[in-house]
Order: structure tokens, then C-alpha cells, then sequence
């Protein structure tokens, strides 16, 4: 089997050299979906029977959750790839994963303790799904705090490979701990075998977020990716060729 | 692949498998700790401590909820189908509280079988719908797709 493609999706330089004339693009198509979504979801959207307009956080919440929990598995995945084949991109992928992941989920957290006021009567519970979810933040706070223990890249690299491995056993947890245990948390609203037990004209505006969050996240994983690449390639005769260009066209 | 290659690749399957059982066999003996509430039955069937803190869940019996007319002192039943029980209250009850609607307490359990508590929480379920499907929903009355949890428990028992 010819391996070479594989190879070259771990070069930063050919990723930079494919990606850096559209990210800036997808960004601003991600911007916009997140604004249309929330336009949609907040002002066009009926209010629910029981809670009123306090729903209308799901728009926020439902997207970050899902994506905090589908951008672990990325961040394991890139490191998984980095231990295995030792190719750099990916670690720097991992790397970057990571504070992004971390913003997620604490987001997730936020806008369920907003919610949980008004619905439940509490803003925290230590209930098993919000309770791995915290674990869940530390986790990446952790991954994020063990790539600037090491003055080592590569150690770093594999470290913070390591626990990113050992932490998508939290993920199934986090997901599942709704059916598996009696929670506070109401088990899932959108559901792919049945029929999800939310409006139409509710789940819509929901899917459009979701999509939404998940362009924005591969948009700020590649920019920042692209980032982090030119950051640890430094000293590489490609970065190096890129920015005296860049100085040569300025001077000029 | 490369010899090498792969023998990484299952160090790390290998992790991921390892830690995935460890904290399997963690979470399977720590499961009964991991439940936020106990049901209706354990309290009824005496498994739940009395006298100490805990949380108790439930499906409030339309009907049983009682206000004291001058205090905020007021007594509602849980149920989970089959067992029920009291529970007594005094302050100012969440605004999803409703009769038919589940709910989570935290106090302690007398030992006369009420349960005394300092807490309560309303436990949302997993429907969303707009008023006036809600609206029509109910006047069918076919015991409608929402609060499936407690609206499909029949309560006369």
C-alpha cells in the first residue's frame, strides 16, 4: 500500500501550504452560522410549554456539550497518531485541541448552571453526568498545564498524549451516565433511533447549532494548528523562507 | 505497516483498553454511590439510611400536594409506580414543581417513613415542544408522548 499520502498529512508545511488561503474563509462561514442559529434559535423559535424562554440555552449548551465531548476524541485520536507514526502535525493538533476543548466545556458547564437555576432550582448538583463533565474540564486544563511542564516538545508531545488516552474513558461515561444512573440531568433530547422528543420547530434551529459549533471548532482547530505549526517550526528553513518573503515584499 | 509502527499501535489500544477496564471496574463498584437520588422503592423498602443526609427522587402524585394555608409548610407525595411516600417541606418550591412532574428532595428520612426536606429540586425531563402543541396534546388526553417517565405511571394504584 502506498503510504505517502499519509505521510504528507503529517508534514505542518504541506498542511499550511493547503489550508492557509481558505481558513480565514471557513471562519467567517462558521461566524455567520453561529450567528443566523442564534438569531433563529432566540428570536424565531416558539418558547417551550414548562420553561418559558429559559430553554432557549440549549442553543448554547446542547452545541458546546456535544462538541467538548466529539473534540476529546479528536484531540485522543491526533495523539494517538503522534505516539504511533511520531509525525508532528498531529501532536501539534493535539496540542491545540485542548485549550479549544477546554473553553468548551467550561461553557458547557455555564450555561447549565444558568439553566439549572430557573428549571431545577440549583445552579450545581454533584450529579454523575455534571460531575465527569467537571472531570472532563480538568482533564484538558491538565493537558493544556502538561505541554508547558516539559521544556522537551516531543516529551511533552507524549505525555500529553498519554493522558489524553487515558481520558476518552471519561467520554462513553459522560454520555451514558444519564441512562445508567437516576440524575438530576434529563437523558437525551435529540436521540438518532427514535424519535427525538423535542418540536420540529425547535430541533431545527438546534441541528443548525450544532453544525455550527462543529465548522467553528474545525476552523479554530486548523487556524490554530497553522499557528502553533509556524510557532514550533521556527527555526525550520520553511518558516524561515515564508516570513523573510513576507519582510522582503514589505520593505520593497 | 512497520513492524515498529504497529507495536505502538497496540501500546496504545493497549492503554485505552486498560484504563477503560480499570475505571470500568471502579465505576461498577462505586455504582449504587454514583446515583444521584434513590428511588420511591428504596425508600419505602427501607434500604435508604433515616436520619442521614440524603437526596430522594421521584414522580409528585397529582393530588397530594397539600399547602398549609398561613406557613410555607407544605407535604406532597413521591411515587415511582408502586411505592410512594411523604414528604414534607417548608420554603418556596422551584417553578417547574408541579403535580405529575418528577422531583428530586434532599433531607433525611424520619422513621416513620416521611421524609423531611430542607431542598427541593424540580428533575426536567427531556421534552421540548412549543405551548400550543402542549395545548393541543392535552386536549386529546391520550396520555401524550411528554413527562413520559411519570405521566405514564398510573397513580390510582
Amino acid at each position: 500500500m502506498n503510504w505517502q499520502w499519509f505521510y504528507q498529512l503529517g508534514s505542518p508545511k504541506w498542511f499550511y501550504q493547503k489550508t492557509h488561503y481558505w481558513q480565514h474563509w471557513l471562519g467567517a462561514f462558521a461566524l455567520m452560522m453561529l450567528v443566523v442559529g442564534a438569531i433563529w434559535g432566540l428570536a424565531f423559535t416558539p418558547m417551550d410549554y414548562k420553561q418559558g424562554n429559559s430553554f432557549r440555552i440549549i442553543y448554547v449548551h446542547v452545541p458546546a456539550s456535544a462538541v467538548s465531548l466529539a473534540g476529546f476524541y479528536i484531540m485522543a485520536l491526533a495523539g494517538a497518531a503522534g505516539l504511533i507514526w511520531r509525525v508532528k502535525l498531529q501532536y501539534t493538533v493535539m496540542s491545540v485541541a485542548a485549550p479549544i476543548g477546554a473553553i468548551l466545556t467550561f461553557l458547557s458547564l455555564v450555561t447549565g448552571a444558568i439553566w439549572g437555576k430557573p428549571t431545577w432550582g440549583t445552579y450545581w448538583q454533584w450529579d454523575a453526568r455534571i460531575t465527569f463533565t467537571t472531570v472532563q474540564f480538568f482533564l484538558y486544563l491538565g493537558i493544556i498545564a502538561l505541554q508547558q511542564a516539559y521544556r522537551n516538545q516531543n516529551t511533552a508531545d507524549r505525555a500529553c498524549a498519554m493522558l489524553a488516552l487515558v481520558g476518552t474513558v471519561n467520554i462513553p461515561i459522560i454520555y451514558k451516565s444519564v441512562d445508567w444512573w437516576y440524575t438530576l440531568h434529563q437523558p437525551a433530547t435529540l436521540k438518532l433511533t427514535e424519535k427525538s422528543s423535542i418540536a420540529p420547530e425547535m430541533a431545527y434551529p438546534l441541528i443548525w447549532m450544532i453544525l455550527a459549533y462543529y465548522i467553528c471548532y474545525v476552523w479554530l482547530l486548523i487556524s490554530h494548528t497553522n499557528a502553533a505549526s509556524l510557532r514550533r517550526e521556527r527555526k525550520s528553513s520553511w518558516v524561515q523562507a515564508l516570513f523573510s518573503d513576507r519582510n522582503a515584499t514589505k520593505v520593497t | 505497516m512497520h513492524p515498529l509502527r504497529k507495536q505502538r499501535l497496540i501500546t496504545v489500544i493497549f492503554i485505552v483498553i486498560a484504563s477503560s477496564a480499570l475505571v470500568g471496574l471502579v465505576l461498577y463498584a462505586l455504582s449504587e454511590n454514583l446515583n444521584h437520588f434513590y428511588p420511591p422503592t428504596k425508600i419505602v423498602s427501607g434500604e435508604a439510611p433515616v436520619g442521614k443526609t440524603i437526596r430522594a427522587g421521584g414522580c409528585v402524585v397529582p393530588g397530594s400536594v397539600k399547602r398549609d394555608g398561613k406557613t410555607l409548610v407544605v407535604r406532597f407525595d413521591l411515587t415511582g409506580g408502586t411505592a410512594r411516600f411523604s414528604v414534607d417541606f417548608e420554603g418556596i418550591l422551584p417553578d417547574l414543581f408541579g403535580e405529575g412532574e418528577a422531583a428530586v428532595v434532599i433531607g433525611q428520612l424520619e422513621s416513620d417513613g416521611v421524609f423531611k426536606a430542607t431542598e427541593v429540586l424540580a428533575k426536567h425531563d427531556e421534552n421540548y415542544m412549543p405551548p400550543e402543541v402542549d395545548d393541543a396534546l392535552n386536549a386529546d388526553n391520550d396520555g401524550s408522548e411528554h413527562q413520559r417517565t411519570c405521566e405514564a405511571l398510573d397513580y390510582a394504584s
